[in-house]
């Protein structure tokens, strides 16, 4: 069998993907599998070599026109910059380019509702570490204004923190 | 703990235990995790990678599972040192790149390991010996609940666990098995395998050595859907296939034993030979009749060698564990020899 990409190479690498009981074979080299995923060789997923193939649906055909060029809030990304890379700029994309994504996810996975484990929302490490930085700029204000039994005592709670937060050497 | 304390290591997922592992090397699981308001990896800077990946690793470290665990920062690793973590199957290729940020953690016994900032700011990775999927998973499933106590995770009610790639949104799931089937390959069945498990939602495919061809017999077998199905889902469809081939693989094999059992011995002796003897031998060819002699081992041919001792070989005998093993950088040639002194010495050759 030959390389679907090349077709010079022997195929050593088949891909699937199944969509709506469709099922889409891509026979590749290793050296086509190879430039379109640094992945290949090792045991994890296929993310990558999957969104260097995938079609990115309808969108893409019909023009930048048919999706409006929303930025994220997040971070800046547009879809059409999804797009290009394949990788998505942060948690807020999903909300900003529900709807493509929302296909792109069916197109992927057939469905597009999470039925699944939720994570409990703990947060002690991000508010540690923000409290030290508060406290910190707290003692600062209180040296300055020299009230200097206060500053004390939140010296204390800082280094309190600061042993919790303390990294082991490694 | 340093990178060369884990080199002698006998990792646990080369055991050889768990079940059917005269079929199956090991079993994976990895979820995908990212820190709710935290640019995803390839939208942050240096900066805020280097931020996030403090924040994750203060977080690991609350984990009592982590007290020991051996914390390595990529950008101080050489070329070998990370082909040499890829061979052990801790880090992917991914994370061999653009290491300047990245991180990686392993647990004491090189059960659990997580890179941080790969594609996504955490994946976590439990690794077993033989046909363990839910062992691992249960393990993975705690860890990630104990960590999500330390750091809000990105995740939306609608499309559950957001990740940098949306092939792993939702779960953010993936579990693999690694098998070895000698026997299907020999009966050429493994063509029609590709077919069949392609419209089962799950992805097969060969794996390779150092060169570009198809090492034979060893397949990874993964879900490839991680939306829309809850965990158990996942888990148990790839569980139910696996147990499939597993069967097939082992039927195939009695027939072989069967009908032309002197193949089978052929095979597996000329192999055990070969490598006894050689005195060059390169990590392709290695592979190949390293399985033929985990077959012997597996049908009882081959005596006073385990299917540990045969993994161990297999993983010992690539190019950078030898030369992390000798203590220095090895060229092609002398990478050769060494790789036939090892397995010559450990399968008891001249
Ligand atoms: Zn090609
Ligand atoms: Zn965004």
């Amino acid at each position: 069998m030959k390389c679907d990409l090349c077709g010079k190479n022997d195929a050593t690498v088949h891909l699937t993907e199944v969509v709506n009981d469709k099922v889409t074979k891509l026979h590749l080299c290793e050296r086509c599998a190879k430039d379109k995923s640094e992945e290949m060789h090792s045991h994890f997923g296929l993310s990558d070599l999957l969104s260097g193939l995938m079609d990115f649906g309808p969108a893409i055909e019909n023009s930048a026109e048919a999706i409006p060029l929303v930025k994220c809030a997040g971070c800046g990304m547009t879809y059409q910059d999804f797009q290009k890379t394949g990788r998505l700029g942060c948690g807020k994309c999903y909300e900003t380019f529900e709807k493509n994504l929302g296909e792109l996810l069916r197109k992927i996975h057939g469905a597009d509702r999470h039925i699944g484990k939720m994570p409990f929302k703990g947060e002690s490490v991000l508010k540690d570490q923000e409290d030290l930085k508060r406290l910190k700029n707290d003692l600062a204000k209180l040296i300055r204004e020299e009230e200097f039994e206060k500053a004390v005592l939140l010296r204390d709670r800082i280094k309190e923190l600061e042993t919790k937060l303390e990294v082991k050497p490694e | 703990m340093s990178i060369d304390a884990l080199v002698s290591k006998k990792s646990e997922w080369l055991k050889g235990e768990g079940s059917k592992a005269n079929v199956v090397m090991s079993s994976r699981v990895r979820l995908a995790r990212n820190i709710e308001g935290q640019l995803f990896y390839d939208r942050a800077s240096d900066e805020q990678r280097d931020g996030t990946r403090r924040t994750v690793s203060l977080a690991v470290k609350r984990l009592e599972r982590f007290s020991n665990a051996f914390f390595l920062d990529m950008r101080d690793t050489s070329d070998v040192d990370r082909k040499f973590l890829l061979e052990r199957h801790l880090i992917s290729k991914e994370h061999m790149q653009d290491v300047q940020t990245k991180g990686l953690v392993v647990d004491e016994n090189e059960v659990v390991s997580l890179m941080l900032n790969e594609e996504d700011h955490i994946r976590l990775q439990v690794l077993r010996s033989g046909f363990s999927v839910m062992e691992a998973w249960s393990l993975a499933d705690a860890i990630d609940t104990e960590l999500s106590h330390h750091l809000p995770f990105d995740y939306s009610r609608k499309f559950g666990y957001l990740t940098s790639c949306p092939t792993n949104t939702g779960t953010g799931l993936r579990a693999s098995v690694m098998l070895h089937l000698p026997a299907m390959v020999m009966a050429s069945q493994v063509e029609s395998l590709y077919e069949a498990i392609s419209k089962l939602g799950l992805t097969m495919r060969g794996f390779y050595g150092e060169g570009t061809e198809a090492l034979g017999d060893f397949f990874q077998i993964s879900n490839q859907v991680a939306l829309g199905s809850s965990e158990m889902d996942i888990l148990d469809n790839l569980e139910r296939i696996v147990q499939k081939i597993i069967a097939s693989e082992e039927s195939t094999r009695e027939e072989f034993l069967k009908k032309k059992k002197e193949e089978f011995e052929d095979r597996v002796f000329r192999s055990f030979g070969t490598l006894k003897s050689a005195r060059i031998i390169t990590s392709g060819e290695a592979i190949k009749l390293l399985s033929a002699v985990r077959l012997g081992v597996e049908l009882g041919f081959i005596k006073g060698i385990s299917t540990a001792e045969v993994n161990e070989v297999l993983i010992f005998s690539q190019s950078a564990h030898l030369q992390k093993l000798s203590g220095q950088e090895l060229g092609r040639y002398e990478r050769d020899v060494k790789r036939a002194d090892l397995i010559r010495k450990k399968l008891g050759g001249e």
